[in-house]
């Protein structure tokens, strides 16, 4: 498509039109803070509280949401059983799921009063304004993010190598971790950098099943809502939302970076 | 799941190959049986869609029969019967498939050293560039597949098939992804393949020149079926079925036969020519020659030789084959003559040249258009 077109032009304009629109409030939180407002936050117990939170539930839900997520995909995307189309839409569910219904989703499946809520208390474990109960919404909502890419990047493996594999001599196991997920790397890691976008993110679900406790429940977006509700909370809630998105896009950068960089070989020697 | 461990045995040749199985396939039924001795290349040749790759998988454990036998030796692969199903780690194939399936990303020697669990590590890379060695291909063992030509990967892939000490060798048109330059040097390398393993050899292609260049022996595939066996140039001499003839690069013309003549049965061609045999017939028949048999004469030339089937006709192709040339004539249905390529040079042959197409009666195959008149033709 040529710039000289009347229609080259106007793509070209949309797109000005998109970025602008996409950076513009980005841009305006960093330019509304000053670095002395901004380490001034950062100073505040509330503030470093709810980032740690946030450091600490996004991993472990990320963790959880590779190891158990990353054979579920391989499964779903290799084998065909009956329902399997069931399955990927099950799994897509809680994309389109508004983050309030998950949180009463959670309730009604986890809470006190909830199907399983007797069993979990029984063993011994609490959800509800626990630590725990953020990371089970995380692992709710982040998840499907990372299966959705997982599952496409493993369907699209040459079957050959999966194949030559066995023949080589590796079972199953040794055959997905040696070759298909290093196969796989690039949609996985783009797969995980999506999920854990999203867990940084939260709202909606962590607030309604896990609450808003400082130091235990109340993550970055949590806070930047709680400050944001303070008369004089606003420049707080910038800092935060400042240091939020530096972190989402330094986690961004590097899962790229680490996805592009497939296979054993190519980056060394 | 048996408790029989071909694993354990390290007799090279220590069987031979015995397969008679069914399985149902989306279009056919896939109903084959055939044996292959130790050392011996037994080569299916059939066009695509024919089950070739199908019946490769079959024997390597990447795809369960619906019900039937592979053994090799003593041992069984698959039985249906008393259950055992050998998953493909342990059938030990060497499978060479058509793409070569190297792992990407993943440097020649430790995509040949991947299949080599059972030797200590230290060992692995020193056995690995030894066998990339013996196909010339020492000097690819630090680089990735991606960086190397089609004939390169061939040659990883090949040292790859052998380095896990395979009882079975399985090559997936092992010739068909390489350009012609490099047909001829990877024939030697598959030839070498073959000969270090010494087990039973499966090879598949679609074309008839490379099964009878890489097998001792050639099977015919049709829709699942074996359709024919033999030497290759048995094959080539007597096609049991216009199928076989057509895949076998034979010319094949229509015919009628309209008597005998002196002990020949007489051939009116379809579009004109009239042709004599030694094979009798009657009724509709298609008349197979095989291209090396024709002598091409320009047009009032005294004949050479006292062939009895002159047909002219008009040259349509000529495709050099090394130091051979096919020349292609409509006269007017299409037939292939082989000659040296410097006899096609001495006499100038291009298209649209008039020549007349010579051949003997006792070179003219007659073949019945019985039941297997194949629509794949």
């Amino acid at each position: 498509m040529s710039l000289g077109s009347w229609f080259g032009r106007i793509a070209f304009l949309a797109l000005a039109v998109t970025l602008l629109f996409l950076t513009l409030p980005t841009v305006a939180i960093f330019a509304d803070t000053t670095p002395a407002q901004l380490i001034a936050a950062l100073g505040e117990p509330v503030v470093l509280d709810a980032l740690w939170l946030s450091l600490r539930t996004t991993v472990v839900a990320v963790l959880v949401i590779i190891v158990v997520g990353t054979p579920a995909a391989y499964f779903l995307a290799r084998r065909d059983f009956p329902g399997r189309s069931f399955a990927l839409t099950l799994i897509e569910l809680p994309l389109v799921m508004p983050p309030a219904v998950a949180g009463i989703a959670l309730l009604a499946a986890f809470g006190p009063q909830g199907i399983f809520g007797v069993w979990i208390s029984d063993a011994g474990i609490e959800l509800v304004l626990q630590t725990a109960g953020v990371i089970v919404a995380l692992i709710f909502v982040a998840a499907p993010f990372y299966l959705r890419q997982a599952v496409a990047a493993f369907a699209s493996l040459d079957r050959g190598r999966l194949e030559a594999s066995r023949t080589l001599g590796a079972g199953p196991f040794r055959t997905f971790v040696s070759v298909a997920v290093p196969g796989a790397r690039p949609g996985l890691s783009s797969g995980l950098a999506l999920a854990w976008g999203r867990a940084l993110g939260e709202f909606g679900a962590t607030l309604m099943f896990a609450g808003s406790l400082q130091g235990v429940t109340q993550t970055a977006p949590l806070a930047i809502f709680s400050r944001f509700s303070d008369p004089d909370g606003f420049t707080a809630a910038l800092a935060i939302s400042a240091v939020l998105i530096a972190v989402a896009a330094l986690i961004l950068l590097s899962v790229k970076l680490f996805g592009a960089d497939r296979g054993l070989d190519r980056a060394g020697s | 799941m048996s408790t029989v461990s071909p694993a354990g045995s390290d007799r090279k040749s220590d069987g031979r190959l015995e397969v008679s199985v069914l399985s149902r396939l989306r279009d056919f039924s896939f109903d084959a049986g055939f044996r292959v001795e130790p050392g011996e290349r037994l080569a299916i040749v059939g066009p695509s869609g024919a089950g070739k790759t199908t019946l490769l998988r079959l024997i390597a454990g990447l795809r369960r029969p619906d019900r039937g036998r592979i053994t090799l030796g003593p041992d069984p692969l698959f039985d249906s019967e008393k259950g055992v199903d050998l998953v493909p780690e342990r059938r030990r194939c060497g499978y060479l498939f058509q793409d070569y399936a190297l792992f990407p990303g993943m440097k020649s020697w430790r995509n040949v050293a991947y299949g080599m669990r059972s030797r200590p590590r230290a060992a692995r890379r020193r056995r690995a560039v030894e066998l990339l060695a013996r196909f010339g291909a020492d000097g690819l063992a630090g680089e990735i597949p991606e960086t190397l030509s089609g004939g390169e990967r061939q040659r990883v892939a090949l040292a790859r098939t052998l380095a896990s000490d395979p009882r079975i060798l399985l090559f997936d048109e092992p010739l068909s992804a390489l350009d012609p330059a490099t047909r001829a040097n990877s024939m030697q390398q598959l030839d070498l393949a073959l000969s270090e393993s010494g087990g039973p050899a499966v090879i598949v292609t679609h074309s008839f020149d490379e099964a009878a260049v890489l097998g001792d022996r050639i099977a015919v595939l049709d829709r699942g079926e074996i359709v024919q066996t033999g030497s290759p140039a048995d094959i080539s001499a007597r096609p049991e079925s216009r199928f076989v003839a057509d895949l076998t690069g034979a010319a094949v013309i229509e015919g009628e036969v309209t008597g005998t003549e002196r002990g020949l049965t007489v051939v009116a061609a379809d579009g004109g020519g009239t042709l004599r045999s030694v094979d009798r017939a009657s009724g509709r028949v298609a008349v197979s020659v095989f291209p090396w048999e024709i002598s091409l004469e320009m047009p009032g030339e005294t004949p050479r030789d006292s062939a009895l089937n002159r047909l002219a006709g008009k040259v349509r192709s000529v495709t050099p084959i090394g130091n051979r040339a096919r020349v292609g004539l409509v006269i007017p249905q299409p037939v292939t003559a082989e000659i040296t390529a410097r006899s096609a040079e001495a006499m100038g042959i291009c298209p649209g040249m008039d020549l007349t197409a010579a051949w003997k009666a006792t070179a003219t195959r007659l073949i019945a258009r019985g039941p297997h008149n194949s629509e794949q033709s």
